[in-house]
């Protein structure tokens, strides 16, 4: 019988904490290779966590990269307290950035992290208040 | 098969840090200092040349799975990056050659095989 037990994970990321930036991408990526997924898969898993916790550390006011692994695919929650993104168009857009001078110096701020996250997914949803939150779900499939 | 250690030997590159895993194998080179687009585009066992030494870059080599890091132009090294990298085992070497010239070099010790 197939075990239908699903795994769920989750990892506080908090806001400009660089010290441990990659910590929740790199946990996930050990855990699914741990349960012997396809590294392809693992490739997109951890493209898609890393800029998700980038994302977390640099534009917001902290947050959470939950995993979910379910037989068939990978699903990652993420989810921040604000302050949202108000044109979700721009965003998403290759090269567009609002990053700062003194984070560009680090070799953030190409513009290129939500376009690779979802490039990386099967099913790719971004929701976002203004105020209040952005909040992303990703599906990789495992086939 | 070249490993970083070899590649090291030969070039002379500065020995820094993450040095437990010097057996890596390599293939491939990237350079890159823009961190998404290394993360989009680093593959497995590449070297990856930066003049970017922020502990950031530890991160997007564990994760992207690179043999090494070679810091190019004797760019300064913070702290912080080393002794990350010492932690999660990535070699970070360092040398006065620019990207360019250590592409070069590179491929003239690995006579192009990698
Ligand atoms: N969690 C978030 N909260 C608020 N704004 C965000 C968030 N994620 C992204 N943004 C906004 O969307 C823009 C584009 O994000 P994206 O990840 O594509 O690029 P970047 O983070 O600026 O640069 P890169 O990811 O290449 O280092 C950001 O500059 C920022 O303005
Ligand atoms: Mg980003």
């Amino acid at each position: 019988m197939e075990d239908v037990r699903k795994i769920k994970v989750k990892y506080m990321v908090e806001k400009d904490d660089f010290m441990r930036a990659g910590q929740a991408s790199s946990n996930i990526k050990k855990i699914l290779k741990k349960l012997g997924l396809d590294s392809q898969i693992l490739r997109r898993v951890a493209i898609a966590t890393y800029e998700a916790e980038m994302n977390i550390i640099i534009h917001s006011e902290g947050g959470f990269i939950e995993l979910e692994i379910h037989p068939d695919k990978i699903r990652i929650n993420v989810e921040d307290n604000g302050p949202g993104i108000k044109d979700i168009d721009l965003a998403m857009k290759a090269g567009y950035s609002t990053a700062p001078n003194k984070i560009r110096e680090l070799g953030f701020g190409a513009g290129m992290g939500l376009p690779n996250i979802k490039r990386c997914c099967d099913e790719f949803n971004i929701k976002s208040s203004l105020g209040e939150y952005t909040r992303l779900e990703l599906l990789i499939y495992n086939k | 098969m070249l490993t970083v250690e070899e590649l090291s030997n030969k070039l002379s590159l500065e020995k820094i840090s993450g040095l437990e895993n010097m057996d890596n194998v390599i293939s491939g080179v990237y350079i890159g200092d823009l961190l998404s687009w290394v993360m989009a585009n680093i593959k497995p066992g590449n070297i990856w040349i930066t003049i970017q030494t922020n502990i950031n870059v530890v991160a997007v080599a564990v994760l992207g799975e690179a043999a090494c890091i070679i810091i190019a132009e004797d760019a300064e090294i913070d702290e912080s990056t080393i002794m990350k990298s010492n932690e999660e085992g990535i070699p970070i070497l360092r040398s006065s050659l620019s990207a360019y010239e250590l592409a070069i070099e590179i491929n003239k010790v690995s006579n192009g095989s990698i």
